[in-house]
């Protein structure tokens, strides 16, 4: 092999090498961030693993929010029509939080199956429904505007 | 009547879209004078009439014509006249008619400032642009048009511009986002124009630099607008979030910033012509796919607009056509493009192509974990979100290369330096680096944080570096301050640009690693301390605005015993729509910010409140400004407007003498 030629393999196989190692990192970055998403009757049936850090999405059901008088802890239920699933949250909602409006939580279910949110998120276009609230929704078959008059998609 | 006129002069700016995307680039390609020269005037008239149309849509919203669709949704009698002017942008169909209107204002810089250039390049620029141009205003005629009329019975009042949006932020955040965003429209048809001359000099690089650096400089600037926006509008003292809508343009800039750097080197050597050829297209498709995200309602976001898959669609073909078209064009174009060769491995070039690769892989990785959720569920049918973690494990160590890589490149000589020279020119200065990033923390906190050395270190490796860049190249002048006048504004650009990095390194390390926040609940007379500072609850008043009710909170701080200031944030209820809104108060310093949320009232006059202690915010949003600045600087060269005066010289000999650049403090 010439010598120009080995150099420029050497360059190659050095790219090729730093890209595997790219991706490779990349891969494992993404296997450990994924956040999977299940609706309430996917909760209720049991197919979230014990501990696994997810996100539930729902309407919040009428009069369900219970906030505490002299802490920030608030307890609410979430529902897609078919199952419910208990929330407990502390701190601050956001603004457009809202009973009979769509939210996306994220957390763990707790021993006693209550899920325990590190973060509550409600969408700030009212007349927007996020995808993930719509699809948990559809596949509960129920549709949003037979119950929620305010979340028109 | 009148927003029917607004929809003609739409159709007019079609028409004369449709012209200037042909007759140009055909009358280029025939050489025919004619219909080259048609170009410029045809480029004012789109702006005109874009102009026309955008202005009759604002004349809609201040005068309350509730008749016309967009209007009724996004606006309300009650609502300020200057977020009634600002409305336009406040949904979907307004803001895409900005854009629109954007690009032609782009155009029609394009058109003036381009004297120097041959007519036969400009009119392949404007007729790039014009096809482009053309697709956007079908887009609008096609799926959102915003002269829309709601017939036969307009709505008495309309239904409000979104809370969250009536805000200082909104005025000029989205204008400044878009027009950096399409200002890579303009790089993008000057790098097809050299694919269709089949001739890229580096008289093309000088031409382009400084629209792309502009561009670059303003796209900087928006982002940082609505990080800034977002971290006080939205409430959870957040300035980014990863989220989908936010990270295209990230992935624009970072692009961009490559294409600037990789530029630099086909201006100065001939090289890495086609790389940025490629660059510019891929910059371009990512301003695209911003507007694709944002607009197809495909992943969950605080931006995302009411969803509509025949938008995304659209948008998904014009994307296809334009970057497809590109990349075709490109592949059999590059070829052809012989780029010059010969440098050393320790030189300015391989510098900046370290420089490229970090942030082409940055570039891709978020890219990758924006769209993976889309793909994920296309093929599983399962949602799934990334999170944070995801882009910070990736993205913060690759910043850090580039930090370090950024303090040698300005070091490096064109074509080849000595291992020894940069040895002795930087061994001190990463000392002192070292030695900076481990004390200064110590002294400022007394506690150790890995997350803060690093920082520190790496933002001294950079700015010691450039101390010292400056001291070597104004050695040898009779006085110093004659040395510092020699540097040309370009140098002094990429300095400051460089600076301001160094600056939102510091920023981002200390105000993630320091940060405080407390949710509480008070009642009026009470108080609570987080970090240094205590904050005394004083109560509550009402307060009144134009299209809202309210309640006021008032906070005395006090430091050490001492009043620093009073904080009084407002929780606002929007008549028109019955939304609660939040809006903070911050004391905003240079080396820390303090800020509360008013959450809601419970019992009795207890109020749940957010409390927030953050060092250093402010310097990221700093580091943005001075790399506006800093590009702003490099593209008013002395270089660039020598161009302009003498037009007859054979530029393109230029790159045959490589002492012209070597002898420049060039960046």
């Amino acid at each position: 092999m010439k010598p120009h030629r080995r150099k420029k393999l050497g360059i190659i196989l050095f790219i090729a090498a730093g890209l595997s190692v790219a991706v490779g990192f990349t891969a494992f970055a993404l296997k450990q961030n994924i956040n999977m998403f299940y609706t309430p009757t996917q909760v209720a049936e049991g197919e979230v693993g014990n501990g696994q850090h997810f996100r539930i999405g729902g309407m919040v059901k009428t009069g369900s929010v219970m906030g505490a008088a002299d802490s920030l802890r608030v307890s609410f239920v979430t529902t897609d029509f078919v199952s419910d699933v208990p929330i407990q949250y502390e701190g601050i909602l956001p603004d457009l939080f809202r009973e009979g409006q769509g939210i996306v939580a994220e957390g763990e279910l707790d021993a006693a199956g209550v899920f325990q949110a590190s973060r509550v998120l409600a969408k700030h276009d009212e007349n927007f429904m996020s995808p993930e609230v719509k699809a948990a929704l559809d596949a509960a078959g129920a549709s949003a505007e037979n119950h929620s008059p305010t979340a028109v998609n | 009547m009148i927003p029917e006129v607004g929809q003609f002069s739409l159709i007019l700016a079609l028409c004369l879209s449709l012209m200037l995307g042909s007759l140009p680039i055909i009358g280029a390609y025939k050489n025919n004078y004619l219909w080259m020269s048609l170009a410029r005037p045809l480029a004012a008239g789109v702006f005109v009439f874009l102009g026309i149309s955008i202005a009759i849509l604002a004349y809609a919203f201040v005068t309350d014509d509730f008749s016309v669709q967009f209007v009724a949704l996004h606006s309300n009698s009650m609502l300020p006249d200057r977020y009634k002017l600002t409305a336009v942008w406040g949904g979907h169909e307004g803001s895409f008619l900005l854009w629109t209107f954007m690009l032609s204002g782009w155009m029609l810089a394009v058109a003036i400032f381009t004297k120097s250039m041959p007519l036969e390049f400009v009119a392949r620029v404007l007729g790039v642009l014009g096809f482009l141009i053309t697709g956007y205003i079908l887009f609008m005629l096609a799926t959102s048009n915003p002269f829309d009329r709601i017939v036969p019975l307009p709505p008495a009042d309309g239904a409000d511009l979104n809370s969250a949006l009536q805000d200082f932020g909104f005025i000029i955040h989205p204008p400044t986002l878009y027009m950096g965003y399409v200002g890579f429209s303009v790089v993008f048809a000057f790098a097809m124009a050299a694919l269709l001359s089949g001739k890229m000099d580096a008289a093309w690089a000088r031409w382009c630099r400084p629209w792309a650096n502009v561009s670059w400089g303003i796209l900087t600037l928006g982002i940082a607008l609505g990080s800034w926006w977002a971290y006080y509008e939205l409430g959870w003292g957040g300035w980014w979030a990863w989220d989908p809508v936010e990270n295209p343009p990230l992935i624009t800039w970072l692009f961009g910033t490559a294409l600037i750097h990789s530029l630099a080197a086909t201006e100065k050597r001939g090289v890495f012509k086609s790389w940025t050829v490629l660059l510019s297209i891929l910059a371009f498709a990512g301003s695209l796919l911003g507007t694709f995200i944002t607009r197809s309602g495909l992943l969950t976001s605080v931006h995302a607009f009411a969803a509509d898959p025949d938008r995304g669609f659209f948008i998904l073909a014009i994307l296809g056509v334009t970057v497809g078209g590109a990349l075709l064009l490109f592949a059999f174009r590059a070829p052809l493009m012989k780029s010059e060769f010969g440098f050393g491995l320790v030189s300015r070039e391989i510098l900046l192509l370290a420089n490229n690769v970090v942030l082409v892989v940055a570039a891709a990785s978020v890219f990758l974990g924006t769209l993976f959720p889309m793909v994920y569920q296309a093929i599983t049918a399962d949602l799934i979100s990334i999170g944070p973690p995801y882009f910070n494990a990736i993205f913060v160590p690759l910043m850090g290369l580039l930090a370090i890589l950024m303090a040698i490149g300005p070091l490096c000589r064109w074509k080849r330096t000595s291992v020894g020279y940069l040895l002795q020119q930087l061994g001190k200065v990463a000392v002192a680096a070292i030695a900076l990033g481990v004390v200064l923390p110590l002294v400022v906190t007394l506690e150790f944080s890995l997350a803060a050395t690093l920082a520190i270190a790496l933002a001294s490796w950079i700015v010691l570096a450039m101390l010292q860049d400056i001291a070597s190249k104004t050695a040898n002048k009779a006085t110093r301050m004659r040395g510092l006048r020699s540097l040309s504004y370009s140098y002094y650009g990429m300095q400051l640009a460089h600076l301001g990095f160094a600056f939102m390194i510091i920023g981002v390390a200390l105000t993630s690693t320091f940060s405080s926040e407390r949710s509480v609940l008070l009642t009026p007379g009470q108080d609570v301390g987080l970090g240094n500072y205590l904050f005394q609850f004083e109560g509550t008043t009402s307060v009144n605005g134009p299209n809202y009710v309210g309640e006021e909170a008032s906070f005395t701080v006090f430091k050490d015993g001492e009043e620093v200031t009073t904080l009084r944030p407002q929780r606002r209820i929007y008549l028109a729509t019955g939304t609660p809104s939040t809006e903070m108060a911050i004391d905003a310093g240079f080396m820390r910010d303090l800020f509360i949320t008013l959450g809601e009232q419970k019992q009795g006059d207890a109020w749940s409140m957010t409390i927030y202690v953050k060092p250093f915010v402010r310097w990221i949003w700093l580091g943005a400004l001075f790399m506006t600045f800093g590009s702003i600087l490099a593209a008013a060269d002395k270089r660039y407007r020598r161009l302009r005066r003498r037009q007859t010289d054979p530029i393109s000999e230029k790159k045959s003498d490589p002492v012209g650049g070597e002898l420049q403090a060039s960046s």
